[in-house]
């Protein structure tokens, strides 16, 4: 069965979706993270989205539960690389991700994560 | 469509499997890309069609999606039709509504699809199917 690696990199989890993904591989991609969450430790999850062309309201869907997870299991989601015509797709598609942060790229997702753990856990730039 | 409206080119797919969805975007993408679309309207009317495609896989049962290169003058376009025979929308209006879903969904696919082409096209009947027809002129 296919997978989507999850990295370890310091205290945070990268994940980098490449593939056109179909549902199950969302949905175990959710699960597997959900895991390596709670069995690291870890404070952060980037969701590195350079590499896609698209994202429909399933992907955002899977986005915004994994964040909401990571949430409960006090990890904070940053999602990375979005493709301009992207975003401008989703703005229209109505889709807003409340709670998830989005960075430029994956360096400056880790910069904000650092950042907002050296600031506590209430930090402003996660707000929306 | 108006009478200078020329079909240049069409085909189907099947709307079967999860696999067919990823395969429907794909053949989206290229037909945009053939037409000239921009990068920006070729990542809409892709992410209109995973939205229909999958209501038609996850709601319809299946189904098909039919695919048309339009010529119209100067003007190329490209129609989608997303065809299935399943229990049908006895609400269009509710179902077109931001945000309402009958399941676990964001209630963004049908209204969000509306929003990302030119022309949209919903035609339902309870027990018999639902069809959905979306169009982007470049
Ligand atoms: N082909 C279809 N056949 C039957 N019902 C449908 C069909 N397409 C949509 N619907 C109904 O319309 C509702 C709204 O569809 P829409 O795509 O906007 O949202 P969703 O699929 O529930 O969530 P999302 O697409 O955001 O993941 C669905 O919940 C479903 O009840
Ligand atoms: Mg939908």
């Amino acid at each position: 069965m296919d997978r989507i690696p999850i990295l370890r990199m310091g205290e945070f989890l990268l994940v980098t979706i490449q593939v056109d993904m179909h549902d199950e591989l969302a949905m175990r991609l959710q699960d597997d993270l959900t895991n390596a969450i709670q069995t690291k430790g870890a404070k952060g999850v980037l969701i590195d989205i350079s590499a896609m062309e698209m994202v429909d309201s399933f992907i955002g869907r899977m986005i915004a539960d994994i964040s909401g997870m990571a949430q409960i299991l006090d990890a904070k989601t940053v999602l990375v690389g979005m493709q301009p015509a992207v975003a401008i797709t989703l703005v229209e598609l109505g889709l807003t991700l409340p709670g998830v942060a989005t960075a430029l790229n994956v360096d400056r997702g880790m910069q904000l994560l650092r950042r907002s753990m050296d600031d506590g856990d209430d930090d402003a730039s996660f707000q929306r | 469509m108006t009478a200078m409206t020329t079909l240049h080119s069409s085909g189907e797919l099947p709307l079967k499997t999860e696999r067919d969805i990823v395969l429907g975007r794909q053949t989206v993408r290229r037909l945009s890309q053939e037409q000239g679309f921009s990068l920006v309207d070729q990542t809409k009317i892709v992410t209109a069609a995973s939205e229909l495609a999958r209501n038609a896989l996850i709601y319809g049962g299946g189904g098909v999606l039919i695919w048309e290169v339009l010529l119209d003058g100067i003007k190329r376009g490209l129609r989608l039709t997303f065809k299935d025979e399943g229990p049908g929308i006895p609400n269009l209006e509710l179902a077109l509504t931001d945000g309402w879903t009958s399941g676990h969904g964001l209630g963004l696919g049908l209204s969000g699809a509306r929003r990302l082409v030119n022309e949209f096209e919903l035609d339902s009947a309870v027990g018999q199917g639902t069809r959905v027809t979306v169009t982007r002129w470049k």
